[in-house]
């Protein structure tokens, strides 16, 4: 393993530190316990916060700012955060209007949100994502996995909030993106936790995992490596199976990168996908491409499709402005 | 957890200071078993278990100073937050959970007799069963804690003397966890294996039987 580290206990502080210390206009880390919080407080709007474990940055710190997330819990590498700072988190960013939570499909995540928000001393609601078409049940879910599609439910969410909507109606245009949006992923290597020293899995060079999940968890089934438009054919297929999208639906399409493939192949994903999405007779009128959702130095990529409408359409498009993703502002 | 439960067979009154020596003597077993933890979780789990359930002992130990001054049902509950904020993961929560619930029955209904000490650790049961929607014969820690919370209940109802309720605390726990090698998981971390977790035990379930005998074996001693 070649990784830049100092003491390996000490990632997590060291990263979260400079990720406060380069956006230090949009965030302010808090620590024990730790979280990261709007640098100024908007006020009179529902509180949307994620979290979950680290190593799939940007996600979900780099999407705290104006339009999308309020806060957000980092767990350690691949691990769930704890109520406590979800709590803490919580007391320093809700503004009157109540909290919703915005949680990956993770057994992990689940229980620890669900038992922040019994213990939490204001109006509350969960949106738990779950996006991932591969498989039903992975190694740390029940049900199908939170995967890059939760950057989509956060913007859009996001930007209803910061327009003054209650947390009922944000709870359900969560819920509502949640059940039009679908992924699938693809790994070519695997990814090594750093406290763990090796690879989370093996796999050949010429190999590839059809359907990983965000930490290196088996997917669908491993496959010999073919040229990309066969893999991007079958991770639309599945997609669109799991959609069933009607032949003129207007769509959203996002490549996103797991860290370790370089953007000029995501590029040549995009292209592929594209194609074959307008082949079925899909309107793309928005599209997202880049590292959004990681799993640290994993090469490989998801395809995310949502199914727009008017509402959510114009929620995409409102202003934004955080770490990782900003535009109209 | 079980911990409370032999103590008050004795003394007939779960003490803080009993919980303490538990947390002890299960702290000792599950260091004791490392291998054989570690084995079982590097075949159909993701190779932490140890490493978790180690730290949740660690914690509650370096506790015992500030433990010791709290009352039974304050000393659970406080073991419940601290183990919430410390282990993290899906173990935190059903951790916390069970020492939580077990708390909150205690405080409401006493622990002061066997009866209304099993009752609490039922109470701690259901709060993982609930927790992680999980149920018996999902080979889980729950094929270990169902059938002993069962017993426990049953057997302190019907006034059995303490060696016999040590013997059949310890009969149930091990044969649910033995019962975990040949079933399939539905719930927990070997779900996605299907026919592949057949044939081992489950980490957790074992894990359990580990920590229940080594409090019977304490009580007995």
């Amino acid at each position: 393993m070649k990784k830049f580290i100092n003491k390996v206990d000490d990632i997590l502080l060291e990263s979260l530190s400079g990720f406060a210390a380069a956006h230090h206009d949009l965030v302010r880390l808090q620590l024990n316990p730790n979280y990261l919080v709007r640098a100024n407080k908007a006020a009179n709007k529902v509180a949307l916060i994620s979290g979950g474990g680290s190593g799939h940055e940007p996600l979900h710190g780099g999407f705290v700012g104006y339009g999308m997330l309020d806060a957000a819990c980092p767990g350690h590498v691949f691990t769930s955060p704890t109520p406590d700072q979800m709590l803490a988190a919580a007391e320093a960013a809700e503004g009157g209007r109540g909290v919703l939570f915005i949680v990956k499909n993770y057994a992990g995540d689940v229980m620890n949100f669900e038992m922040a928000a019994e213990m939490l001393p204001f109006e509350h609601a969960t949106v738990i994502t779950s996006d991932d078409v591969a498989v039903v049940n992975s190694t740390w879910t029940t049900g199908r996995r939170g995967v890059a599609g939760t950057v989509i439910v956060e913007k859009v969410v996001g930007s209803l909030a910061e327009s003054g909507a209650d947390l009922a109606a944000c709870k359900a245009l969560g819920d509502k993106v949640n059940s039009r949006t679908g992924s699938m992923g693809v790994a070519l290597t695997s990814c090594t936790v750093p406290a763990a020293g090796r690879p989370t899995f093996d796999i050949g060079d010429d190999e590839l995992e059809m359907g990983v999940g965000i930490h290196g968890e088996p997917g669908r089934r491993r496959e010999k490596m073919r040229e990309a438009d066969l893999i991007v054919a079958d991770l639309v297929a599945a997609i669109l199976e799991d959609l069933k999208p009607a032949s003129n639906a207007e769509i959203l399409l996002m490549i996103n990168g797991f860290a370790g493939t370089p953007l000029m192949e995501l590029y040549l994903l995009y292209n592929t996908a594209a194609a074959l999405l307008k082949k079925q007779g899909l309107n793309i009128t928005r599209s997202l491409v880049g590292n959004y959702t990681t799993s640290l130095e994993m090469a490989g990529a998801s395809v995310t499709v949502c199914l727009l409408d008017d509402e959510i359409r114009q929620h995409w498009d409102a202003p934004v402005h955080t770490a990782a993703m900003r535009w109209g502002r | 957890m079980l911990v409370t439960t032999c103590l008050a067979k004795y003394t007939v009154r779960v003490k803080t200071e009993f919980i303490l020596s538990a947390a002890s003597a299960v702290h000792h077993a599950i260091l004791a078993h490392e291998s054989e933890i570690e084995s079982l979780d590097r075949a159909i789990g993701d190779g932490d278990h140890y490493i978790n359930m180690k730290r949740g002992c660690a914690t509650v130990l370096s506790m015992r100073d500030e433990l010791a001054t709290f009352a039974p049902d304050a000393a659970l509950q406080r073991i419940g937050m601290k183990l919430l904020s410390t282990i993290g993961g899906a173990s935190g929560p059903l951790l916390a959970s069970f020492f939580i619930a077990m708390a909150k029955t205690a405080g409401e209904k006493g622990a002061e007799t066997l009866p209304q000490i099993a009752a609490a650790f039922a109470a701690g049961v259901e709060a993982i069963r609930m927790r992680g929607k999980a149920d018996i014969g999902e080979k889980t820690m729950l094929d270990v804690l169902i059938p002993v919370a069962r017993t426990f209940v049953e057997l302190t109802a019907q006034g059995v003397e303490p060696d016999c309720l040590l013997a059949a605390i310890r009969q149930q726990a091990e044969q649910g966890m033995l019962a975990t090698r040949d079933i399939i998981a539905t719930k927990g971390r070997a779900a996605s294996l299907g026919e592949r977790a057949i044939g081992h035990i489950d980490p957790g379930a074992k894990s359990c039987q580990i920590m229940i005998t080594a409090v019977c074996d304490l009580i007995a001693a």
